[in-house]
């Protein structure tokens, strides 16, 4: 119980900064790849010190609350996760926490956000599957939906679940908004949406959505190592492992696709979802 | 038990008067105070039990003249039935109620004799029903009051037959307590019957061609389920000598003789009842009658008994080849439905597929039969049943004061009417935010699908509540966007009745929310004792303690946050429009250098989810699946 709310308490404490540094490197190495030198690693850091010193710019005066909702109800998932509770409860907070991000869109009402914003829920329909599937599959792997005794069973869950892991993988690049599924916002300004849905978050309100962002990609990488820690020391080093090459991996399919259209990243994620989730968990529930 | 006898007589009594008495505020009055004591009837049959500690109770054993009554009723709705088949020139629909009438009364007259039992049973499940019938259906009626007094002067071409309209509200409520507290087949058989008249006069009640053509899908659609129920209950009390509901379960569990026949027809009749593939599009065609009616349809009456007799059923049905097609109907019909509600703009629409969607999952819950599913099942149909009916009502008045009832016609609506913007936004959030009840029922019936092992059911559940989340979503974000409505405040025309039931409704909402645990506690758990005979703990008390903490949590946030950012100053800026607002957020230079209004709307995608031919395709994938499994439950019998 102690051991669950320290782990809880680090992850608020330290998410941030470990987001922040992911961020650092993940633009560092996209630089690399484009032949680029890059900004700092800890530019992402310097930016949002900067925003938050900033007065409060906005469209609409209510967009700051439900920003500041969302970013507690992201932080709040996490810390249900990494304090050891149920796997799906934190699921559900997260996509009340997405909910919010997508009021805070929608309430300007300009015309680049509103089109982000349905694009956001197209993309909350195209991963949410996966993301149900993958704790239906930690589920049927190790008996229960605790994240504690998940990660303390005695085998290596990715041996159950690698369609599970494969339809996760896939669904990370929306939700980490990667290339070729960045339909609702990219990191870049010049594109069709403009920002998608932080066109008109400025300031503040964008440091606070930065730092939601930083806590769920923590989040998101917790849950991929899920797959693979288990109770013997060798699973450490091997989830690190695992994380930084899922990472990797992202930053690589960002570098190397071109932006996809919304019908056909929807398409293709409930295809990739069914066929690896779903034929896992068919087999999981024959041999169970 | 004289209360028993009250709360199925009483309603008919205030048909009556509310048929005969032709002055609108008079009958307001009388319907108020009819709700009233229908309510507190309730509450005394609900104390009765308590003090007799929650225990079945079983009573009037010998009933001959009350069932030469329930005969000759029967005989009269048949006969009713066959006059406006004639009138409207259906004439085949007519047989589906003479056939089954001549059933029953050939073998009540002359069948053989039946054994002795209680014909009223009073537990758990049906005071649940009990209740969410008098206070949901309840204030439905009250809140009709001043809805109709609107409604007709919208619509001055449709001639109002007010008193009809709380003549038919009032016996369907008396008729849905006959429902939920009988335990004989042949009581319940009628009851059955007069819901399914009831709905369709109540659809009916525009009398113009659409309304028409819908009420005699309704009615044949439930008299075709009607015929099932009787076919069944006749089969039944034919080789088994016996009409109790009870026994036929308790007979099911154990695999007895002569009940498998009678358990799938009667599943049969619950799922058209209740809407399923290939049965949806009568609870769909419903919404053309005045709000209030489809309110009570969709929430505490009507698809509800079908639910009702499911959980009965679901002990017997639990693992056997009728479960399994009660199950794969009803998380088809989830899957499919909330998929065509993405392709609707049309507020009620919505709100109807989404009642077959949740349907859906409650009739699957039921199909799986274990007690854990039958929790989810409950807990579903309590809150769902409070969040559609605020959400009916909510649309009914909004429809009222701006003269539409479709979705992109409330962009900013919680700018121009507040009140039933919350109303609508409580009542949608209600339907699949985190806090909610709904969402936790959703959770405890994907872990009870992945215990019993029903793969099939996981991936709709997965897939169906992906989609359920985009539809409300994307309503409830047009409430809250501003833009080419600015400015423009509507007057909030809605009555004091209207309001006192919208809150009322709201207040049950949040509250059933917070006392989620002690419902489970006290009331479920005893409950699925009682169908079950055991009962394992569908979520532990930290779960539900940790979900506690969660919903407050949920709650307090967005308050806090709200109350923070109002005192920080936002320096306002226009939106970014690539630099050619006209000034305001409202328009722009259009390429001829003139100003543009600016119109916001959501996607709907009617070209890839065409909610007609998905509609069409669901109906013959489930019409196959429903054709092959009947055929292996026959099948299973012959051999």
């Amino acid at each position: 119980m102690k051991m669950n709310i320290i782990s809880a308490l680090l992850y608020i404490l330290l998410a941030p900064l470990a987001g922040a540094l992911m961020d650092g490197v993940g633009r560092k190495i996209s630089a690399r790849m484009q032949g680029r030198i890059g900004p700092p690693i800890l530019q992402s850091y310097y930016d949002v010190r900067k925003l938050l010193g900033k007065q409060v710019i906005a469209v609409s005066p209510l967009q700051s609350f439900l920003l500041i909702s969302y970013l507690v109800l992201m932080v709040l998932t996490g810390a249900l996760f990494f304090s050891g509770s149920d796997i799906l409860l934190s699921i559900f907070v997260l996509s009340t926490a997405a909910t919010f991000l997508y009021f805070s869109t929608v309430i300007t009402s300009s015309p680049y956000n509103t089109i982000a914003a349905s694009r956001e829920l197209i993309q909350i329909m195209a991963y949410e599957p996966a993301v149900i599937l993958a704790c239906v599959g930690f589920y049927l792997a190790a008996g229960s939906f605790q994240v504690d005794e998940i990660a303390s069973t005695n085998t290596c869950m990715l041996l159950y679940t690698p369609g599970f892991f494969a339809a996760f993988v896939f669904i990370l690049t929306i939700k980490m908004r990667k290339s070729p599924f960045d339909v609702s916002t990219s990191h870049h300004a010049h594109q069709e949406l403009v920002k998608g849905v932080t066109t008109e978050m400025g300031a503040r309100n964008l440091a606070l959505y930065s730092i939601a962002e930083w806590y769920e990609n923590v989040f998101l990488m917790g849950m991929a190592g899920l797959f693979v820690i288990n109770s013997h020391w060798w699973s450490i080093p091997l989830t690190a492992l695992l994380v930084m090459a899922t990472f990797f991996l992202e930053i690589l399919i960002d570098n190397s696709n071109a932006r996809m259209k919304w019908e056909n990243m929807f398409r293709l994620s409930w295809e990739v979802t069914l066929l690896a989730a779903g034929v896992n968990l068919l087999i999981l529930m024959l041999i169970r | 038990m004289a209360v028993v006898i009250f709360l199925i007589c009483f309603p008919l009594v205030m048909a009556l008067a509310s048929y005969l008495v032709r002055d609108d505020r008079t009958r307001n009055l009388l319907a108020r105070a009819g709700v009233a004591v229908i309510m507190a009837a309730v509450l005394w049959l609900v104390f009765i039990w308590i003090s007799g500690g929650r225990q079945v109770i079983n009573c009037y054993y010998d009933t001959e003249a009350a069932d030469h009554i329930i005969l000759a009723v029967e005989v009269v709705l048949m006969f009713i039935i066959t006059g406006l088949c004639c009138r409207h020139r259906k004439y085949w629909i007519s047989l589906l109620s003479i056939v089954p009438t001549l059933l029953i009364a050939w073998f009540e007259l002359e069948g053989p004799e039946t054994e002795r039992i209680s014909h009223i049973q009073i537990d758990h499940l049906s005071i649940l029903m009990c209740l969410i019938i008098a206070f949901i259906g309840g204030f439905i009626i009250i809140y009709s009051g001043g809805y109709m007094t609107h409604y007709h002067q919208h619509h001055v071409r449709i001639k109002p037959r007010k008193n009809y309209f709380f003549a038919m509200l009032f016996i369907f409520l008396g008729a849905m307590f006959g429902f939920v507290l009988s335990s004989s087949l042949l009581w319940i058989d009628l009851f059955w019957e007069i819901t399914s008249v009831c709905s369709f006069m109540l659809i009916g009640y525009t009398r113009d061609e659409e309304a028409i053509y819908n009420s005699f899908r309704a009615l044949w659609m439930n008299l075709l389920g009607g015929t099932a129920l009787a076919v069944g209950i006749v089969y039944y009390g034919y080789f088994a000598h016996t009409v109790s509901l009870d026994t036929l379960v308790a007979e099911g569990m154990h695999g007895g003789e002569f009940t498998t026949i009678p358990i799938a027809l009667i599943a049969f009749a619950a799922m058209t009842k209740a809407a399923q593939l290939p049965f949806s599009t009568w609870l769909l065609g419903a919404m053309v009658a005045p709000t209030p009616s489809s309110a009570l349809l969709h929430s505490a009456t009507m698809v509800k008994a079908g639910i009702y007799i499911l959980f009965r059923l679901a002990p017997a049905i639990g693992g056997t080849r009728t479960g399994m097609l009660v199950s794969l109907i009803g998380g088809f019909t989830f899957f499919v439905t909330s998929i065509m509600a993405i392709g609707q703009d049309d507020g009620k629409k919505i709100l109807a597929c989404s009642t077959v969607s949740n349907l859906g999952l409650m009739v699957a819950c039921a199909g799986i039969g274990k007690a854990e599913t039958i929790w989810a099942g409950v807990m579903l149909m309590i809150f769902h049943a409070i969040s559609k009916s605020l959400l009916f009502q909510a649309v009914g008045a909004t429809e009222n004061a701006i003269g539409s009832r479709n979705v992109e016609n409330m962009h900013g609506l919680m700018y121009r009417i507040p009140m039933l913007a919350m109303f609508i936004f409580i009542g949608i959030a209600g339907m699949f935010l985190a806090p909610f009840g709904m969402l936790i029922s959703k959770w405890a019936a994907l872990k009870a699908s992945v215990d019993s092992g029903n793969v099939v059911m996981v991936l709709f559940i997965a897939f169906g509540s992906a989609t359920t989340s985009f539809y409300w979503s994307k309503w409830m974000g047009k409430l809250i966007s501003r833009s080419h409505v600015s400015g423009s405040r509507h007057e909030d025309i809605t009555l004091p009745d209207e309001r006192l039931s919208l809150y009322v409704h709201a207040f049950l909402m949040i509250a059933v929310c917070l006392l989620l645990p002690v419902i489970s506690r006290l009331f479920v758990n005893p409950l699925l004792l009682e169908l079950f005979g055991q009962y394992k703990v569908v979520l532990p008390l930290e779960v539900l303690i940790l979900l506690e903490l969660i919903i407050i949590f949920v709650f307090a946030v967005p308050m806090a946050a709200y109350r923070y950012s109002k005192r920080v100053k936002t320096n306002v800026k226009l939106s970014y429009m690539s630099g050619i607002n006209m000034g305001d957020n409202n328009s722009f230079v259009d390429s001829f250098g003139a100003s543009r209004k600016l119109w916001l709307s959501n996607y709907y995608f009617s070209d890839k989810f065409d909610p007609d031919r998905l509609m069409v395709y669901g109906q013959i994938m489930a019409m196959a699946l429903m054709i092959v499994l009947l055929c292996l439950i026959v099948g299973g019998i012959l051999a």
